[in-house]
């Protein structure tokens, strides 16, 4: 009997697989209506003046950031977590049924939250923060799904039998109390309907924290947000895919503890660099500024860790579309973050904030390290869940290069963009006065926005193939026998 | 250690804990009593504002638009004085934005009427040519929430002490009283007044109509709150 291999159970990762597909294309379909607005703002009417008001910019934005983050990203981790997690600690889901039930209830309850989020935000319900838009009543849904999937990933360690914690689990706990504590503490805020005696909107609040505080709090957050929902459970996908695909070990131990532990330090200090030159005090400023450039270290510890995992195994890059996947996600991860210290640097900082080249750092992590990384993981996912190969290897390698194109022509459009208008809207003429309009720095962006819409359109499409590829794995691909999955996935033409 | 850690994994996720508490404790405590006082000449919001802030927030303004001037000089010649903490004691939340598609508007109030805000909110495009802003017709139309407003000004004076009802010290000497009404009717009377004054200086007549029939749309409310910010 310990010979047999475990039969693990799949029910919970092959919904949250289905849901990051589905909440991926939703997210990514919006970001790219938004893009084609900023070219053409006639297109905020796309659907009559009578619905102006939930196909405008404003409106829609929060809704692309919201199902990015925490749809299309957060359910990708889940799929991976309710994967990776039994494998690793060597238990199965279907040992206890009271894990099973709060795997499912995690499910369903995030799904409500999903929906109440969409229904809120296009509403114009809001707390006016960035990702921490939803008003309270969603705020304790959102406590309830963490809870439910805590309470489950540390049940599954309770019961595992591999007594040494994988690398990947170390970065599945951190995400688990990184988030918990930053949420909890940013969306500190009093409903006042109950402190007014019963006046108002029931689910209004106010933040309990004002101004400049709120601000420091906020980004506290707000980056960091980004640190424990884009870079360390991606990093835990990406130890564990990685070498399995490839079927080689983790190149250095030593390298995976500096990088983790440097990144746990490090990481919550640099939030100050989005409060340069603001109203926070200056040490703050420059802490986060400092942080940000020592943030370099552990960051591409992890990667460089990665890349010489591939060590004389090259060849598989040419070879397989599920390693170049893997491949250009580190390498992207490695490119954004010496692209974030160096914004972050308080002369680039005074030029770059409040620019498009922030937004083209943020894409360039998200669309070439996050959403790269998480749909290598259920490629490498899906043939071992649905005991089927992957449906088609030339679709896959078509929507790499698809997507590929389309990050490059948004990045690249995006920093000429950004410093563009930082260096006009700073630009004095001989006498001292200032040499443009602010119309003039938004004139001038025209052609950028547009190769930018372009760019956005060709990753929507490769999504599209993305979900298509997976569709036909989960249904008609030739299936496959235990033995043909053990690194390598098996591929159709 | 680190291999002890590893196969513990109550005492792994409190190392893990206090490490990354441990930066936010440093950071954020030591300024948080020191940053919320006001400077001379920081009034809180009237209930017609605070509506006006609340469709602000509603419309994600912030999405394109900064309220934070930087200490620069093509900053302060552009928009005016840089921005001081003690500026935003009684924004709950702050509304800083982290990007500038469109113009700062920290003090719009100064350089902006209210017939302009009418008109750009109408058609930005007829206003400036090439602004890639949209429209905000339904604003027009749509009813302000003065109930919710008058919530939060309840809330926020008997939580945070916000200054209702009190003299303030202006930056010309003066001094200056925000009133919070003492029951929702008269809040909403006393808001009623403001918006007739902003209505006064408007040509849509659809919106003169509903004022003078005691409506007040959403676009007398944000004008009010721009208007406010200097």
């Amino acid at each position: 009997m310990e010979n047999r291999p475990l039969e693990y159970d799949y029910t919970v990762a092959k919904w949250f697989m289905l849901v990051t597909v589905v909440l991926g294309i939703v997210g990514m379909l919006v970001g790219v209506i938004l893009a084609w607005q900023m070219a053409f703002p006639g297109v905020n009417l796309m659907l009559g003046e009578g619905l102006a008001e939930y196909t405008n910019f404003s409106r829609l934005r929060p809704l692309h950031t919201d199902s990015v983050i925490f749809g299309f990203t957060l359910s990708g981790i889940w799929a991976t977590w309710y994967y990776v997690g039994q494998r690793v600690l060597k238990v199965s889901m279907a040992e206890s049924k009271f894990l099973m039930f709060l795997a499912k209830l995690h499910f369903f309850v995030y799904l409500l939250v999903v929906v109440a989020v969409v229904g809120t935000l296009l509403l114009g319900i809001s707390t006016g923060k960035e990702y921490a838009d939803f008003e309270w009543p969603i705020d304790i849904a959102v406590v309830v799904v963490w809870v439910l999937w805590g309470m489950g990933l540390f049940g599954l360690i309770g019961i595992r039998r591999e007594k040494s914690l994988y690398i990947s689990i170390w970065y599945y706990i951190a995400t688990f109390l990184g988030i918990a504590m930053l949420y909890l503490f940013n969306n500190m805020e009093i409903p006042t309907y109950f402190a007014s005696g019963g006046i108002g909107n029931w689910y209004h609040s106010v933040s309990m924290y004002s101004g400049t505080n709120d601000a420091l709090v906020q980004w506290w957050y707000g980056h960091n947000a980004v640190a424990f929902g884009f870079t360390v459970p991606i990093v835990a996908m990406i130890y564990y895919f990685l070498p399995k695909e490839s079927g080689q070990a983790v190149y250095s131990y030593k390298l995976s503890l500096l990088a983790f532990w440097g990144l746990m330090f490090v990481y919550l200090w640099a939030g100050g660099h989005h409060l340069i030159y603001s109203t926070v005090p200056d040490w703050m400023q420059t802490m986060g500024s400092v942080f940000s450039v020592v943030l370099i270290l552990p960051s591409w510890g992890s990667a460089i860790n990665m890349l010489l995992t591939m060590k004389g195994e090259w060849q598989q890059v040419a070879a397989s579309p599920l390693i170049k996947f893997m491949i250009l996600a580190s390498t992207f991860y490695m490119f954004s973050t010496l692209e974030g210290p160096i914004q972050a640097i308080k002369s680039v900082n005074a030029l770059a904030h409040f620019t498009d080249w922030i937004v083209g750092h943020v894409h360039d992590g998200v669309l070439g390290w996050v959403a790269f990384m998480i749909m290598a993981a259920l490629f490498h996912m899906a043939p071992r869940v649905y005991k089927r190969e992957i449906y088609s290897k030339s679709l896959m390698n078509t929507q790499f290069w698809v997507q590929t194109l389309g990050v490059v022509l948004y990045f690249t459009s995006m920093w000429i963009a950004g410093i563009t208008q930082g260096m006009m809207w700073r630009a004095h003429d001989e006498f001292g006065n200032l040499a443009y309009s602010f119309i003039d720095t938004v004139a001038v962006l025209h052609p950028y926005f547009t190769i930018r819409a372009v760019g956005g359109t060709l990753y929507l499409v490769g999504m599209f193939l993305f979900a298509y590829n997976m569709y036909k794995t989960m249904t008609s691909a030739r299936r496959v026998e235990e033995s043909e999955l053990q690194n390598a996935s098996p591929m159709g033409a | 250690m680190f291999h002890w850690l590893e196969k513990h994994p109550f005492f792994f996720a409190v190392a893990v804990f206090v490490t990354i508490a441990f930066a936010g404790l440093i950071e954020i405590l030591p300024n948080f009593a020191q940053a919320s006082q006001p400077v001379v000449g920081t009034k809180p919001y009237s209930t017609l504002e605070l509506a006006g802030r609340h469709i602000y927030i509603s419309n994600n303004c912030m999405g394109c638009h900064s309220q934070l001037v930087r200490p620069f000089k093509s900053e302060t010649d552009r928009y005016g004085h840089y921005s001081l903490s003690g500026e935003y004691a009684y924004d709950r939340p702050f509304l800083w934005g982290s990007k500038r598609t469109g113009p700062d508007l920290m003090r719009v109030g100064n350089y902006r009427t209210t017939d302009w805000h009418e008109n750009h909110m109408k058609d930005p495009a007829a206003v400036v040519p090439g602004s890639i802003m949209p429209a905000y017709r339904w604003m027009f139309k749509k009813s302000a929430d003065i109930d919710t407003a008058y919530a939060e000004q309840v809330t926020v004076n008997k939580v945070f002490k916000t200054p209702y009802n009190t003299e303030i010290p202006m930056a010309d000497g003066t001094k200056a009283t925000v009133k919070l009404g003492a029951t929702l009717d008269e809040a909403k009377a006393d808001a009623l007044e403001e918006a007739k004054a902003i209505a006064a200086d408007m040509k849509d007549q659809d919106v003169k109509d509903a004022v003078a029939a005691g409506n007040i749309p959403e676009i007398v409310a944000i004008i009010a709150y721009l208007n406010s910010l200097k």
